[in-house]
Order: C-alpha cells, then structure tokens, then sequence
C-alpha cells in the first residue's frame, strides 16, 4: 500500500484514486519520515511532546507487554481460564488513546487492552477481572478480558463481534441530543468503537455505518486491521480495498493509518476526533497492524501461518521497537532505562496477579443481582432454592466459584 | 379512543416529561405505518423523532446505545415478524448490558415496541406472535396490552423502567379497540396481571389480542353455565404467579390460549409452573389451545388460529374432566 505522510481525513465524495494510502510519519528504525513534514507533525499535534510523556507512554506499552506475556503463562499454568494479547497492536491502542479522553465514551471490542490501561484501569483491576475474584468489577460473570469500567468511560466487553457498532453511533447520539439541549454546539466528546476487520463482516457493521452517517453522530469507528480474524486471513474475509475504502459507500470520511506508528495513530484519531465534533459526522478510521501474538489461549496460529512471518513482524516492524527508536534517538531513552523499564514493569503484574489469585470469588448473593435493576420474584424464589439446595451439600459446593 | 391512538398518546406523555426520549425507527418520521408516532415529530422536532435506515439490527443497536448514555429511547420494529435480525441485539446486548458490567452499565431506558399477532390476512410474515423467544431471556421485559387503556398505561410503564421492555402491540386492534382512555399521565404496573371477570368453574388465562377471544369463549361457557375466571397477564416477563396460582387454588382448572404455536410458547411455561404450585388443587390437567405447530398460514387463518370454538371445547373439556 502507498505511504503518505500527509494527514488528510478523505470525505466521500473526494476519496483517493485507486488504494487508499497510509498515514505514516515514523518509520520502522524509529526516524521521522521526512524530517521536515515529521518534525512539523510533531509540533503541531504533539507540541506538548516531552521526555516525560514519552515515557510515560513507552511504559504503557511495556506494562501491556508484559502483561500479555504474564497473564499468558498464567493461562498455560491453569491460573486463569482464558487469554487474549495485543502484542502487535500496542501503537494502535496507545496512539489512539493519547487522543482521547474521559469524556470519550468507548466501545471496545477485546483487543484493546492498552486503551483502558492508558485511560487508568489499574493493574489490579486487569488481574482481578482475569481471575474473576471479588475485586473485579464485572463480578466474575464473564471470561477474562471482557473489561469495563463506567468510571473510565468505557462500556463493559461482549464476546458477540460487532454489536457494540450500532451501538456506539446511538451513544453519540445521545452525547450529540445532550449537547444541544445545553445549547452547546458540539458534543462534550465522542463515541469511539474499536473493532477488527473480521468483525467488520458481519451486519451490525452496515447497520452501525449507514445509522451514524444518515443520522448524523459524532462518532469514530476505528478498525483494527490486524490481517486475521482468529485464523482467516483478510483476503478471505473481503475483496475490496480493505475496510477504509467503504467510507465512500456510506457517505462518511475515512483515514487509513500505519497502526504500528504510534504518532500516525495518535494524529489521526485526534483529527478524526475533531471532525466528528465539529461536524456531528462519524469517521471511519483503519489501522494496519499485524496480530502478532494468537487469536487467543484457544488458538495456535503456527496452523495456519510460518513462524517466519509471525518473526518478521515482531523482528522488523515492531511498534514498541519503534517508538523506542524514537526516544532513543531524543535521548530519552537508552538500553539501561528500558531493561529497568521492564523490569518494573513485569514486577507490577507480578504482584497485581499474586494479589488477584489470593482474593477468591465474588459472594454467591451477588448471583441473582443486576439481571433487572430488582429482583423479581420468580428470581427471589430460586436464590432461595439454590442456597437450601447448596446447604444440603456444602461439600459438593464449597469454594464458591467456578 | 382506539388502540394506536393510545400508543400515540403514551409515547407523547413519555417525550413531554422526559427530555432524553425520542422515537425512531423505519417510517417513524411521517407516523409510522400504524399512525402511533403521528404528530409526534411535529410536537417534538425532527432530532427527538426520526427515521432510521431499514435495518432492525441497527435499530435495537441504536437504542441500546442511546439509552446506556442515559438516555430514554424509544424504538419501533415495523413488524414483530421483522424482530428476529434484532434478536442478537435485544437477548445478547440488551439483557445482558447490565448483568455482564456488574451493574455499572444498564440500557433500562430502551424501550422496543412492536405490532404483533394475526390480523387475518397477514400470512407467514405479518402475523406472527414472537414473545416466546423472549420470555425465555432474562434481562428482558416483555409486556403485550389487551386494549387502549392497559396499551398506554402500561406503555408509559415500559418506557420508564429501568429494564429494557419488549413491548407487543396486537395490531388487529389498533383501530378495532376502543375504549374512553384517561387523559394525561398514568402507568399500569408492570409484572401484575387482572382479573377481567371472576368466575369460580375454571381459570382462563391469556394476553393482547387474544383476550377477544377468550371473552367470546367465556360468553359460550356462561352460556352452557361454566363460569370462567378469565385472567390477563399483561406483562409475560416477569409473570404474575400469584394472581394465576390463587385462581387456580380455587377454580382447580385452567386453561392458557395464545396464538404462537403451542410446542415452546409461553403457555407451557404457564401450566408447568402452575402445576407446581396448585397440584393437589387441581381437579383436571391444564389444558393449552395455541397455535398450531405450522407456519401461519395465509388461506387457512381460521383453522389455524385458537378461536372461540376451540377455546370453549377446551373449557367444556376440563370442567367435565
């Protein structure tokens, strides 16, 4: 695909000929593309750029890294059920993230982890979640990973591909009706939804486009094209010029970006962030990455691709590597900072998942709770059954859940 | 006033009391195709009601957004037949938004509305009677009026629930039904049924449009001197137990009628529970007159559908158990 270091978000009816380019200002060895139009990028969308927050975003990446690589083993030990990692995808999630903020309301698909760690999900929360023990704020009723957090802004994971599409361009309709009814002329922020190219098969992807274009919402759909839906390829899942290209069809505007830059990502989201608020019109934004780690604990991706293309991507075209490269190459980084860095970092989840293993689940009472805001009674009636049926054979039942 | 008039005048007390509410769906803009959104755009501006792309699943998407911001939201499924792209929104998303965030997230202001139920000519695709598929879903409320009264009371109740409500409207009575609604703002409680008219030989039990035909059967019955105790439950999920399992304590009989195919509608759901709860009451098996297990069938409606007659056989049938 051709590279573009011009940042232009295309509106329908002024889309680029033939493939859409991709929005890239950093390169693999972490130099500014073209010096001059990077610099100038930096200075523009990034003037408060400083070591400080470098770093503070580096580590982010290497918190979920290590995370990743952690709570992984900790699957294959048995200690949690269940694993998805973002090892690829770390710029998408922190360069779009860094553009965002609280007032943002997100939907997320799963890969996305970095987003909520950078929006203040603590590691505490990550570890409490996975092991569904009583810290975690979903209660342990669902797998690991599907996190949510009202605090943060950030609308609670479904396993389902896609439903929270539709469901985004009503919630920025709602953010859009609030603002007018305060007489604001635009929106206190936007809805952005993270999805991938697989899910942006199914239906709800066509509802949630052609809702949010017609009705006029300020929202951002932020596809993840990571090359693969579990083990399908792109070039099984469409034939057109990957999912940026519908943006015309539908009446939008579309940005594609080299999600492993994290500054193309980060420019890109806040440009599209702007229009949709100026404008009360959604914007269709496509990353290209690569899913380097498996789909999930589930899956062994060597099935079904070379290990030499899965060492390539994270050899070569690493996103973490190459923001690296950048600070390095600022001076604010160095081998010793980053092996520390790390190392900190790995402590961290070390500890959160200690802490997280030991807290055991949720009170049984919680079972019945939050199905309807009360309890019915029929829901009354079989609490009450349960709890004689588990007082009959505390043996069978003891330890709570799972 | 008749039955569509009452929606009318429901959705319009929400959106008066209620700044967040608004009305959409396909057609919504101009009145929608059975007149309930009519004169509401005009009252409330183009932003609170408006059409949608025709698309069901963007449609219940839509409102599950709009309400999880807090907002009330409103939402019209053209036909109960065209619900089921909608299916995965309303029992994967909708009934599950709370439960799955640990109570941190709910979309309790959406409210779904839909026409259900035979009208005489509808076929396989206008005609259906699809609350089963949604009773069987916790997290959701289904409610399904009899007449005008109870359609914009309960309606009113529905939209201001902080669950989301699968609301069914029979359509053969949008314009059949009518009855003097009270003006301004009332709410019949969801989850309790009523007692339409006492009797003491056998309990009839039924919901929306169906309940034409149960008095017609109970007016047969009276006739041969059975006196049917004829129940509306009005709200299906969750359902009234009590006010069904104390008639049947007394009556001993009963009788469910609805018009969805018999194997898995919510009748058996009815007669199991009760069965449960009234056993040693009980003088004779519960007996179910439903649908029949076909598709609906345009040419032979009437054969299909649990009429009068069949109701009263069924009636005569267990009395005489």
């Amino acid at each position: 695909m051709p590279l573009t270091t011009t940042l232009k978000v295309y509106d329908h009816d002024e889309t680029p000929p033939g493939t859409w380019p991709v929005f890239r200002v950093m390169d693999e060895d972490g130099s500014l593309r073209e010096p001059k139009v990077g610099q100038s990028y930096i200075d523009t969308h990034a003037p408060t750029l400083d070591k400080a927050h470098a770093i503070k975003m580096f580590r982010t990446m290497a918190r979920l890294s290590q995370m990743d690589h952690i709570f992984l083993n900790a699957q294959r030990q048995g200690r949690i059920s269940f694993y998805m990692s973002s090892q690829g995808e770390e710029a998408v999630h922190i360069g779009s993230s860094t553009a965002l903020d609280l007032k943002d309301t997100i939907f997320a698909q799963y890969r996305e982890t970095g987003v909520l760690m950078w929006r203040g999900f603590t590691m505490d929360q990550f570890a409490d979640q996975c092991f569904s023990n009583k810290g975690d704020l979903g209660k342990g009723r669902q797998m690991p990973v599907h996190y949510g957090s009202r605090a943060l802004n950030w609308h609670t994971i479904s396993s389902p591909l896609t439903t929270q599409l539709p469901q985004a361009a009503g919630a920025a309709m709602a953010m859009k009706l609030k603002a007018k009814r305060e007489g604001k002329d635009r929106s206190d922020g936007v809805a952005v939804c993270y999805f991938g190219d697989g899910a942006a098969s199914e239906g709800d992807f066509h509802a949630a486009m052609n809702f949010a274009a017609t009705l006029e919402t300020p929202v951002i759909f932020f596809c993840r094209n990571n090359g693969f839906a579990i083990s399908t390829p792109v070039k099984d899942q469409y034939r057109g010029d990957g999912i940026v290209s519908r943006a015309k069809g539908y009446g939008m505007y579309g940005i594609r970006v080299d999600g492993n830059d994290l500054f193309a990502v980060h420019a890109a989201t806040a440009k599209a962030k702007e229009i949709a608020l100026s404008e009360n019109r959604p914007v269709l934004l496509e990353t290209m990455s690569y899913r380097v780690g498996h789909h999930s604990t589930s899956d062994d991706s060597t099935r079904y691709r070379s290990t030499d293309e899965i060492k390539k991507w994270t050899e070569e075209d690493n996103p973490i590597d190459r923001f690296q490269r950048y600070c390095e190459g600022r001076g604010w980084l160095d081998d010793e900072m980053v092996a520390q860095i790390m190392d900190e970092e790995r402590m961290k989840v070390l500890q959160a998942l200690e802490k997280a293993e030991k807290k055991g689940p949720p009170d049984l009472s919680t079972l019945f709770d939050d199905i309807y805001k009360e309890k019915t009674p029929e829901l009354v009636r079989q609490e009450e059954a349960l709890l004689e049926h588990v007082a009959k054979y505390p043996e069978k039942y003891q330890g709570g859940g799972h | 006033m008749n039955l569509f008039t009452a929606v009318n005048e429901g959705m319009r007390q929400a959106m008066k009391t209620d700044d967040t509410a608004i009305t959409f769906g396909e057609d919504v803009a101009f009145g929608g195709v059975f007149r309930c959104s009519v004169g509401l755009r005009e009252e409330f501006g183009a932003d609170r009601v408006f059409n949608t792309p025709l698309c069901e699943q963007g449609i219940a998407g839509f409102g599950i957004g709009y309400a999880a911001m807090g907002g009330t939201a409103i939402a019209e499924i053209q036909f109960g037949d065209y619900i089921f792209p909608a299916f995965d929104q309303l029992v994967n998303e909708a009934a599950k938004f709370r439960y799955r965030s640990g109570g941190q997230w709910d979309c309790g202001g959406l409210t779904v509305r839909t026409p259900v139920g035979a009208v005489g000519h509808g076929g396989h695709y206008h005609s259906q009677s699809p609350e089963a598929y949604f009773t069987h879903t916790p997290g959701i409320k289904v409610v399904m009026p009899r007449g005008p009264i109870d359609a914009k009371g309960l309606l009113l109740a529905s939209i201001r629930d902080p669950n989301p409500v699968v609301f069914m409207e029979p359509k053969v009575l949008y314009r059949a039904a009518v009855e003097d609604v009270p003006e301004g703002d009332y709410e019949v409680e969801l989850g309790k049924g009523e007692i339409m008219r006492p009797g003491s030989d056998v309990t009839v039990v039924g919901w929306g449009g169906q309940l034409k035909v149960l008095e017609k059967a109970c007016d047969l019955a009276a006739s041969s001197g059975i006196e049917c105790e004829l129940i509306d439950l009005k709200t299906l999920s969750p359902w009234d137990v009590e006010i069904v399992a104390s008639s049947v304590m007394k009556t001993g009989r009963l009788v469910v009628s609805h018009e969805a195919p018999v194997t898995g509608g919510f009748a058996g759901e009815i007669v199991s529970k009760i069965q449960e709860e009234c056993f040693l009451s009980m003088e004779a098996p519960a007996k179910r007159v439903c649908g029949q297990d076909t598709p609906f069938p345009l040419v032979f409606e009437k054969f299909y559908v649990p009429d009068e007659l069949k109701n009263f056989e069924a009636i005569k049938e267990v009395v005489g158990y």
